[in-house]
C-alpha cells in the first residue's frame, strides 16, 4: 500500500482488518487511515466489502479480527454500551436513506437528539428545522411523512439526520445511488458544505466516479478485501494503478473480475 | 444418498432453530426490564393490538358461542341431556375457544403486521439507522410490542368470554326457548375461577407467542421484499402452531389430576 498517514494520530486507524461469511472472505487485512477533517472516499465494484467496511467501523458488524482505533483507542471487540458511546459520536447517510415511515420529517431529524442527547421535544424540533434548512428544505416539509418525498427530498432529509447531532465523524453509503445526475450533483455539494461548516471527518462509500471526485480528499479503492491504491484525489488520474485505472474508466476489459455475490 | 442423514439434519435444524428463538426472547424479556423505556410507543402498540383486534375477536368469538349452544343442543338431546347445554358453552368458551381463537385470529393480524413492519423495517435498513442514532432496536422495537400483545390479549380474551357466553344465550334463550333465568344460573352454577383464570393464563402465552414470532422472523428477515414474505408467513405459521402446542401445555398444568 502507498499511503502514507498525513499526520501522526489519525481519526480512525485500521490495521488488518478482516471479515469473512462462510468460505467468503470479504476484508482480507485492510489497512487504512483517515485523518482529522479528512473526507476518504472508498470506491470499488460491487461486492467487493465496501458495505461491510463501513459496518465494521461503525459496529454494527463484528470483525473477526484487525483493529480499528478511533481517535487511539480500539473499538474492536468493546462491549456494547462502550461501542454504543462512540456511535454518539457518528453520523450515517445510509444508501436508500432509511427513514423511519412511522414519524414525520422533522422526528427522523430529530431522532438523535432525543435519543442521544436528550434534548426535549420542541426544542429538538427547533434543532431539526434548522438542519433541514441547511439541506434546503423548509418548514413545510418538517411535517410530511418521508414517504410522501422524492427521493431526492428523502437524501436531503437523511443528510439533515445524519449531521443533526453534530457529529466528529459521518459516514455516507453509496450517497448519489438511484438519483439523477443534477440531484446528485446536488446531494454532493451538500455533503462537502455540511461537513465542512461541521468540521467533520467524512468517510463515503460509492462506486460514482463524479460524486469521488467531488467529495474526496483522498480516494482509497477496495479490491479483494485489500486498499490497493490510496492516495489524493487530484492523483486518481495517474495513479500509474492499472485496477484503479479500470474502475475509473469504467472498462469491462482489463485486470479486474466483477464479483457475483454480494459482499 | 442416506435417507437418516436427511431426517438427522432436518431435527438439527429444527433445534437450531428452537436455539435461536430462545436466545432471542431471552434478549427480549432482559431489555423490557432495563430502562430506557418507550411508554409512548407501548401505548401505540397497545391500540394497534389490542384495541383493533376487537372487532375480530368479538366477531369469532360471538360465533363460536352460538354455534356451541347448537351444536351441543342438537347432540345431548339424543339423551336427554339438554340442560348442560349453557354449562358446556361457558365451559368451552373460558377454557378453550375464547383463548385459542383469539390467540389464531391475533396471530393473523397482528404477527403479520408485525413481522412485515419489522421485516421492512430491516431490509430497508431501518434497523440499523436505529442503531447508529444510539437507539436500541430491541428496546424501541421488540419491548413494546412484546407488553402490549402479552397485556392486551387477557382483556380480548376476557371480552371475547363474555361475548361468547352471551352468543351462546341469544340461541339457547332465542331459538332453542330455554328459560332465560334458567340459563343464566345453568352458567354460572359449575363455573369456578380456575376455568377463566386459566384462559387468561393462555391469552398472556399466546400474546407473547404471536409478538415474539412476528419481531423474531421480522428482525431476522432477509433479502427484500421476498424475505420480507416470507418472514410474515414464517410468522403466522409458528405462532399458530406454537399456540396449538402452548394449549395442551398449559392445560395439562392447570387441570391434569
Amino acid at each position: 500500500m502507498n499511503d502514507t498517514p498525513t499526520s501522526a494520530h489519525p481519526k480512525i486507524r485500521i490495521r488488518d482488518l478482516r471479515k469473512s461469511f462462510g468460505s467468503k472472505v470479504v476484508l482480507d487485512g485492510l489497512d487504512l487511515d483517515i485523518a482529522d477533517g479528512e473526507s476518504v472516499v472508498v470506491i470499488g465494484g460491487s461486492g467487493t466489502g465496501k458495505s461491510v467496511l463501513l459496518k465494521c467501523i461503525i459496529g454494527l458488524m463484528e470483525p473477526d479480527s484487525g483493529t480499528i482505533e478511533i481517535d487511539g483507542e480500539n473499538v474492536v471487540g468493546l462491549p456494547r454500551s462502550q461501542r454504543e458511546d462512540f456511535m454518539r459520536r457518528f453520523g450515517m447517510l445510509f444508501q436508500g436513506g432509511a427513514l423511519f415511515d412511522s414519524l414525520p420529517v422533522w422526528e427522523n431529524v430529530a431522532f438523535g437528539l432525543m435519543a442521544a442527547k436528550h434534548m426535549d421535544r420542541s426544542d429538538a424540533r427547533k434543532v431539526a428545522i434548522d438542519k433541514l434548512a441547511q439541506v434546503g428544505l423548509n418548514e413545510e416539509v418538517s411535517t410530511l411523512s418521508p414517504s410522501e418525498l422524492s427521493g431526492g427530498m428523502q437524501k436531503r432529509v437523511s443528510l439533515a439526520r445524519a449531521i443533526a447531532t453534530d457529529p466528529e465523524i459521518i459516514f455516507f453509503d453509496e450517497p448519489t445511488t438511484g438519483l439523477d445526475p443534477i440531484m446528485a450533483d446536488v446531494i454532493n455539494d451538500l455533503i462537502v458544505k455540511c461537513t465542512r461548516e461541521l468540521g467533520a471527518t467524512g468517510l463515503s462509500i460509492t462506486h460514482d466516479m463524479a460524486s469521488a471526485r467531488k467529495i474526496a480528499d483522498r480516494i482509497a479503492m477496495l479490491y479483494q478485501g485489500r486498499i490497493i491504491w490510496a492516495g489524493p484525489v487530484a492523483d486518481i488520474d495517474n495513479s500509474g494503478n492499472e485496477y484503479v485505472d479500470q474502475f475509473i474508466h469504467g472498462r469491462a476489459e482489463g485486470p479486474i473480475q466483477m464479483a457475483v455475490r454480494r459482499g | 444418498m442416506n435417507p437418516l442423514a436427511t431426517i438427522g439434519r432436518g431435527f438439527l435444524a429444527i433445534l437450531a432453530t428452537a436455539g435461536r428463538i430462545s436466545m432471542f426472547a431471552a434478549t427480549a424479556v432482559s431489555h423490557c426490564v432495563r430502562p430506557p423505556f418507550y411508554p409512548r410507543l407501548v401505548l401505540r402498540q397497545f391500540l394497534e393490538i389490542g384495541y383493533y383486534s376487537l372487532p375480530v375477536v368479538g366477531l369469532t368469538t360471538l360465533f363460536s358461542g352460538m354455534v356451541l349452544a347448537l351444536q351441543s343442543y342438537t347432540g345431548f338431546a339424543r339423551f336427554s341431556a339438554e340442560s348442560a347445554v349453557a354449562t358446556v358453552v361457558v365451559l368451552s368458551m373460558t377454557r378453550e375457544l375464547s383463548p385459542v381463537l383469539a390467540g389464531l385470529m391475533v396471530a393473523g393480524r397482528v404477527g403479520a403486521a408485525i413481522a412485515a413492519e419489522i421485516g421492512t423495517m430491516r431490509v430497508t435498513e431501518q434497523i440499523d439507522a436505529l442503531t447508529t442514532l444510539s437507539t436500541n432496536p430491541f428496546k424501541y422495537l421488540i419491548v413494546p410490542r412484546l407488553i402490549a400483545a402479552t397485556v392486551s390479549l387477557p382483556i380480548l380474551v376476557l371480552i371475547g368470554d363474555i361475548i361468547g357466553v352471551f352468543g351462546g344465550y341469544v340461541v339457547g334463550v332465542y331459538k332453542l326457548e330455554f328459560n332465560a333465568a334458567t340459563y343464566i344460573q345453568s352458567t354460572v352454577q359449575y363455573l369456578e375461577r380456575v376455568d377463566v383464570i386459566s384462559g387468561l393464563v393462555k391469552a398472556a402465552v399466546f400474546g407473547f407467542l404471536v409478538a415474539l414470532m412476528g419481531c423474531y422472523h421480522g428482525f431476522k428477515s432477509r433479502g427484500g421484499a421476498q424475505g420480507v414474505g416470507a418472514a410474515t408467513t414464517n410468522a403466522v405459521v409458528t405462532a399458530s402452531i406454537m399456540i396449538l402446542v402452548a394449549n395442551y401445555v398449559i392445560t395439562e398444568l392447570f387441570f391434569a389430576e
